[in-house]
């Protein structure tokens, strides 16, 4: 049994006197496409922002390659951000720079490459996500769909062994959410290794090797697509299911 | 109807002294103009200095440790709280006495006024940078970014292009505030039309003329800073469909 890429251990956050995330644990080995599925305020966001320390979890461990990440050290954390891609739900391009700039600032400021070569880089994964010709125009010059493909970019940039996507396709018009998945798809067909977020079921039962629902800061269930879409045997998670099914359309 | 008599008769002997007034202020220009160099050279200077010191203080008013905040924040309380004039004649006839240190009128105009304008122009800088989407120092984070580069290379380029308008304010205002060094002797617009003006007994025109080039160097200050605006503009990024 092949050890996992990535490892969290009962991460646990409280805002407060509220308690966010009670306890999630996760393995993630290499290739796996790890969907989270669950109602709003479940913890699904806080939990991927957990897990590269965008907001630090009060209780748990994460193992990245084996090695424990210590976060406290600043020069750990920034390491180990650098091999953890994030993908947000509403971009985050950085307004200020072209869809070529934002692509290659991290290449250039974070991994010390030259401009050149991190240019010449950063046209690739711009052709591969389809958007070469639209490489010098600005975000506000974007289309939504267009942005959170020049994102998925500036993640890929980064050499990333895991990435994190929290709801890519839900600030997106329907016709629109197509070519993000195709992206996305096409990352999963390459090997990958993903943890998403996502109320798109049809497109979750297509691609994911597991379905993790989450309720109120907890992990309820996890399962194949098929048992939590057709043998959920927690009935939260078949009511959910049922819900999103009649929302969202098809299984896939 | 008959005090119209007089006052026709003081407009005649107004206009009869026009040509002596303007060759008042003809006479006095180059030295006037002598001294709107000196003025800029004080607003720039204090306008660069308050952008040294505004823009670390912003940064650290809002990402700070707290203790620094609050520090920041009786800075900015210190030095907008305290009248110009106090501060220039307490640096200069307290402080610069007191401590024995031996430095020009000139020189402490530009430290008192950058002093002042950082404070003011730290609040600029501080609403430019909560303005920003939480959003974008997350992605940066995301990268790998330390907060300092975070800062250096995403929030303040786009805080900096959102300040120019606060800025173009802050401009006139250091304008008009710059004729109050005339107080410590600095050879400002303010302070030889002064000197002309008692030494010639022309008053009107030359205090005209004072003010007719400091409306000039508002208006092409704040002219210069709308054409920087339109340069730093990020092609399609108008929030008001400007």
């Amino acid at each position: 049994m092949t050890a996992p890429i990535l490892r969290i251990e009962n991460i646990s956050k409280r805002y407060g006197k509220k308690d966010v995330l009670k306890g999630a644990s996760l393995d993630v080995k290499k290739g796996d496409l790890k969907i989270l599925i669950g109602p709003s305020g479940a913890g699904k966001s806080t939990l991927l922002q957990c897990i590269n320390f965008l907001v630090k979890p009060d209780e748990g461990r994460i193992w990245l390659d084996e090695q424990e990440v210590h976060y406290a050290n600043k020069r750990d954390l920034y390491a180990y951000r650098q091999k953890v891609g994030m993908i947000f739900q509403d971009f985050n391009l950085f307004d200020h720079l072209t869809a070529l700039e934002n692509v290659r600032i991290g290449m250039v400021r974070v991994k010390g490459m030259g401009k050149a070569e991190a240019g010449e880089r950063a046209v690739l994964e711009l052709e591969r996500v389809g958007l070469k010709e639209h490489m010098q125009k600005y975000p506000a010059q974007l289309s939504g769909g267009q942005k959170q493909r020049v994102s998925i970019a500036r993640a890929l940039a980064m050499d990333p062994r895991v990435m994190l996507l929290d709801e890519p396709t839900s600030a997106l018009d329907p016709e629109l959410i197509g070519e993000v998945h195709a992206v996305i798809r096409d990352l999963g067909n390459n090997g990958m290794t993903m943890i998403m977020a996502t109320h798109q079921i049809g497109f979750a039962s297509s691609l994911a090797s597991e379905i993790l629902f989450m309720e109120d800061g907890r992990i309820l269930e996890r399962g194949t697509p098929d048992k939590i879409f057709n043998h959920a045997e927690n009935a939260r998670t078949q009511e959910f299911c049922s819900k999103i099914t009649e929302l969202y359309g098809e299984r896939g | 109807m008959r005090h119209r008599v007089p006052l026709f008769h003081t407009f005649l002997k107004a206009i009869e002294r026009m040509p002596e007034s303007l060759i008042a202020i003809m006479d006095a220009l180059p030295y006037l103009l002598q001294g709107s160099i000196v003025t800029l050279i004080v607003v720039v200077g204090a306008m660069g200095l308050g952008f040294a010191l505004g823009a670390p203080l912003a940064v650290g008013q809002v990402y700070g440790h707290p203790v620094l905040r609050r520090f920041i924040a009786v800075y900015v309380w210190f030095f907008r709280g305290i009248p110009l004039l106090v501060f220039l004649f307490l640096f200069y006839f307290g402080l610069c006495t007191a401590l024995d240190i031996n430095l020009s009128a000139f020189t402490v105009a530009i430290i008192v006024l950058g002093l002042i304008s950082s404070a003011y122009q730290s609040q600029i800088f501080r609403g430019s940078i909560l303005s920003l989407p939480e959003g974008q120092l997350k992605a940066a984070r995301a990268l790998g970014m330390s907060d300092f580069k975070a800062i250096s290379f995403i929030i303040l380029p786009q805080a900096l292009r959102l300040s120019i308008p606060g800025w173009s304010n802050e401009y006139s205002i250091l304008l008009k505030d710059s004729a109050v060094t005339y107080a410590l002797g600095v050879a400002e617009i303010m302070a030889r039309s002064h000197f002309v003006a008692t030494r010639t007994y022309q008053h009107l025109p030359l205090y005209f003329a004072a003010g007719v080039i400091f409306l000039v160097l508002t208006w092409a200050g704040t002219k210069g800073l709308r054409l920087l605006e339109e340069r730093a503009r990020i092609p399609g990024y108008s929030p008001h469909g400007l």
